[in-house]
């Protein structure tokens, strides 16, 4: 590297640090067009690039700056007065300096473009006539705190490489796991001293990786500091009028994190003043200023950083969003139908929604809220959206602090330790032999406990993971509590260690392909341990199906097709001993008893004379796999009518009629049953009529051939 | 196969009574059995993962690699950890040998009778002493995409 390309790179970076500062001054002077010392300090900045450009020998760059230069001394000299077509010029030259810069910095050379475009309106500025000075366009005093920011270069910071940077923060992390490693001999090593130094390495570590990882913090102003252009742009390009407010500026997070927030916060900033904040006309007449209010603020709580986007907009309408995501195709009309608020506004984040009732060339662009989720969910956050029609919309994002080290709980399975990220983690249940073997049913095969009244679908870790089992018949059973978006399940392991932190390092070649893993880390012994990735084992299980996300449906349960959720009012039915099973009540015409010699034969199928028609007989608990119905003194039917047709369900008994909110349990679900749920404390199935017709009388699907 | 020139030098190991050779360049470090950690669901011929003073390494088990008899319980392997572009990867193997210098005119390449997934990843041999050095193309050997090292059923 020769000398000038430092110093050409270094001119790069200052040139570009100005622009910004002398962006953020320009929106100031936009409210504030008599402040000398902004207008001085735009003047310096260009002024600079102006000379530097020239010494670099960059032609270009200082013809451009210097037609600005003449245009911001007259600026300052008081003879052109400050207005918005000076600020849109300005900021045009900004951004033709900015791409001046960035083609110099791919290339090493100044591009050949032709900018006499912006040099063109700059120099007709310079040919305006001074205007008559009136009375003060604006009470300049609207922001009356006085902003000290960046006008003093500080002479106590240094510029260092960023690379210099990650690389420390992997020397931390070794330190850290040579520090766990330490930590675990000093129990078996019976000396104070190694004890006292061990304890003093162990907060000396502490103290270096928080020093450590706040040399990697930035201030998420960074990140806001684009956004009054955004926003500025984007008001006047819709003709709104917006006031963008920001708290919590110097909130700190880790630079590779601001980096992944960037495109999705300014996604959502465009959202709100597109959609959110409403027109000065409709504003006023909905009684609300005509300027709507952008708020970002940004705050650390519970280590995790919070930053909220509120408007006073519109908010969101529910029922256009059921309209809308029927209309896309985003969920049934039997699902929306059934939906609250809170699972409409939800949808916004489903693939291939979007509300923009015309495409803008602001901010509907096909990228919808569901690209901005799925961003924040892969470093480790979550997005959440309360709205209150009329009043305005909220977006909450929690994002962690860091990523590199993490917090684990470390469990065993087939002999292996695994850690698992702490976010996923709701809570650990641990069952007694007794307990595991009465509590876990079976649906199919497919285990579950049932957690509080609820469903939980259990997942053995050493079966996901193709290990062999190390249980023994009569062994407790520990439950791992999982979050995987918005379902939970429980992991089965044989064995809980503690919590540690751990350093997360990407697997090696061969193994990235592998979905149940999010890495690797090296635990106190040294030895190698493979972190979990929840959500890919929850895939990998089944728990979430990979492809529909419907998760965005809701929280408290999943919707079928077909499928009940809300309140509904069920007849329980027994199959068999042990079996129970359920239809919704709408569904029945009559309970009927038929003494077994009523039943004849017809063709292969049992049939009964029932108010002067034949009506099929089907044998739920054999339908559903089971032992036949003795067909002996009396048979319990459930008369299942469908126009004038009826189908008659033979069960072992009737058990009760229930009302209630019953949550479907999707994982159970398979041809005769649309899922299970727990009714009155035992897991029931949902009965497919639908398949059940399909399979009892077929001809009712195509034609009326029904025997009369 | 590209013919070598010059002389070079080779670190050897034997994985199941064959002599191999890898390009002294190529090899970081050689070291004994490492505690290992097994990659459930992973390809077999990955051995599992070793810390290697802190950075996390992959092994490949050289005699599964090459489709050989699996190595007794009672032989601990022996690392022969590669220089790979991504970072270090080890090979398992079951002994070391010396470092040897190999003249170029002892070059021959692989003859095509031999067969199976040693033809993929044996790129010639050096005709040495008393016994034939066979030169593992240690890109092959380490690349999890080769059809023969993916993960079963995968």
């Amino acid at each position: 590297m020769t000398e000038s390309d430092d110093i050409l790179r270094e001119f790069l970076v200052e040139s570009t640090e100005g622009l910004d500062q002398l962006e953020r001054d320009l929106l100031v002077l936009e409210q504030r067009p008599q402040d000398p010392e902004r207008l001085a300090s735009i003047f310096r900045c260009i002024h600079t690039i102006k000379g530097t450009s020239g010494f670099l020998a960059l032609p270009r760059l200082e013809s451009v700056a210097h037609v600005g230069e003449n245009v911001l001394s007259r600026l300052r000299d008081g003879a052109l007065r400050f207005n918005r077509e000076v600020a849109d010029t300005l900021l045009a030259l900004v951004d033709a300096l900015r791409r001046m810069l960035t083609a110099i910095e791919a290339t090493g050379q100044e591009p050949a473009d032709d900018w006499s475009h912006v040099t063109d309106r700059l120099s007709a500025l310079n040919g305006q006539p001074k205007e008559a000075p009136a009375a003060p366009a604006e009470p300049a005093a609207t922001e009356s705190a006085t902003d000290p920011s960046g006008h003093q270069v500080s002479e106590t910071s240094i510029r260092v490489d960023v690379g210099l940077l990650d690389k420390l923060m992997t020397l931390v992390g070794e330190l850290v796991l040579a520090r766990n490693q330490v930590l675990q001999h000093v129990t078996a090593v019976e000396s104070a001293t190694f004890a006292a130094t061990s304890q003093r390495l162990d907060l000396i570590t502490t103290e270096l990786q928080e020093g450590v990882m706040k040399t990697r913090m930035q201030p998420i102003g960074n990140v806001w500091s684009k956004l009054p252009r955004v926003v500025r742009d984007l008001a006047q390009a819709c003709g709104k009028q917006v006031r963008l407010e920001m708290e919590g500026k110097d909130t700190e997070l880790d630079k590779t994190l601001i980096e992944a927030i960037k495109d999705p916060l300014t996604h959502i900033v465009r959202n709100s003043v597109d959609h959110g904040i409403e027109a000065p006309a409709a504003r006023t007449a909905a009684g609300k200023p005509a300027e709507g209010r952008l708020l970002l603020r940004a705050f650390h709580e519970g280590g995790q950083v919070i930053i909220e986007i509120v408007d006073d907009g519109a908010g969101i309408d529910p029922e256009k969003v059921r309209r809308v995501a029927i209309a896309r195709g985003v969920v049934s009309e039997t699902q929306a139908a059934r939906m609250n608020e809170r699972e409409l506004t939800a949808l916004l984040f489903a693939p291939g929604f979007s509300t923009a009732e015309k495409v803008t060339n602001v901010s509907g662009r096909g990228v919808g809220m569901d690209v901005v989720r799925t961003n924040i969910e892969r470093i480790g956050g979550t997005i959440d959206l309360q709205s209150v029609p009329g009043s305005g919309t909220t977006l909450r994002i929690k994002i962690p602090l860091t990523l590199a080290i993490i917090p684990a709980l470390v469990v065993t399975t087939a002999g292996d330790r695994y850690a698992i990220p702490q976010v996923s983690l709701l809570e650990l249940v641990r069952l007694d032999g007794d307990q595991a073997a009465k509590g876990i049913e079976m649906i199919h095969g497919a285990p579950v406990y049932r957690l509080r009244g609820r469903l939980l679908p259990l997942v053995y870790l050493n079966r996901a993971l193709g290990l062999p089992e190390q249980r023994e018949a009569g062994d407790a059973v520990t439950v791992v509590v999982l979050r995987a978006d918005d379902r939970q399940f429980g992991l089965v392991v044989d064995g809980v260690h503690d919590t540690e932190e751990i350093v997360v390092k990407p697997l090696g070649r061969g193994l990235k392909g592998l979905p149940v893993f999010a890495g690797a880390t090296i635990m106190g012994d040294g030895r190698v341990s493979l972190i979990l990735d929840v959500m890919g084992l929850a895939q990998a299980s089944h728990v979430l199906s990979s492809g529909a996300r419907e998760k965005a449906l809701a929280d408290e349960g999943f919707h079928r097709e077909e499928g009940v959720s809300e309140q509904q009012t069920f007849l329980v039915v027994s199959a068999g001993p042990e079996r129970r099973a359920a239809v919704p009540l709408s569904a029945v015409a009559r309970l009927e008893q038929f003494n077994a010699s009523e039943v004849e034969s017809s063709g292969h199928r049992s049939v009964v004379q029932y108010r002067g028609r034949i009506m099929p007989l089907v044998d739920v608990p054999a339908w559903l796999g089971l032992t036949p119905t003795p067909m002996e003194n009396l048979i319990h039917v459930v008369v299942y009518t469908r126009g004038a047709q009826s189908i008659g369900l033979v069960v072992s008994g009737i058990v009760d009629i229930v009302d209630q909110r019953v949550t479907v349990k999707d994982g159970a679900a398979r041809r005769c049953t649309l899922g299970a749920a727990v009714i009155q404390g035992r897991v029931t199935d949902l009965l497919d009529l639908e398949a059940l017709v399909r399979d009892a009388a077929p001809e009712w699907l195509d034609d009326k051939a029904e025997a009369a | 196969m590209t013919t070598q020139l010059e002389q070079r030098q080779f670190c050897s190991f034997f994985v199941d009574g064959l002599y191999f050779g890898v390009p002294v360049e190529q090899v970081q470090e050689v070291i004994r059995q490492q505690p290992m950690t097994r990659v459930p669901l992973a390809s077999d011929v990955l051995g599992g993962l070793i810390n290697l003073r802190g950075q996390i390494v992959t092994a490949v088990d050289l005699r599964r690699r090459l489709g050989l008899p699996a190595r007794p319980a009672e032989q601990p392997p022996m690392n022969v950890v590669i220089r790979a572009d991504d970072g270090a990867v080890s090979l398992l193997v079951d002994q070391i040998g010396d470092v040897v210098d190999a003249d170029a005119e002892a070059w021959e390449d692989c003859p095509n009778t031999v067969q199976g997934n040693a033809r993929e990843l044996i790129a010639g041999a050096y005709k040495v002493a008393d016994r034939l050095l066979l030169v593992l193309d240690t890109g092959r050997a380490i690349d999890p995409t080769s059809p023969d090292a993916r993960a079963p059923g995968a």
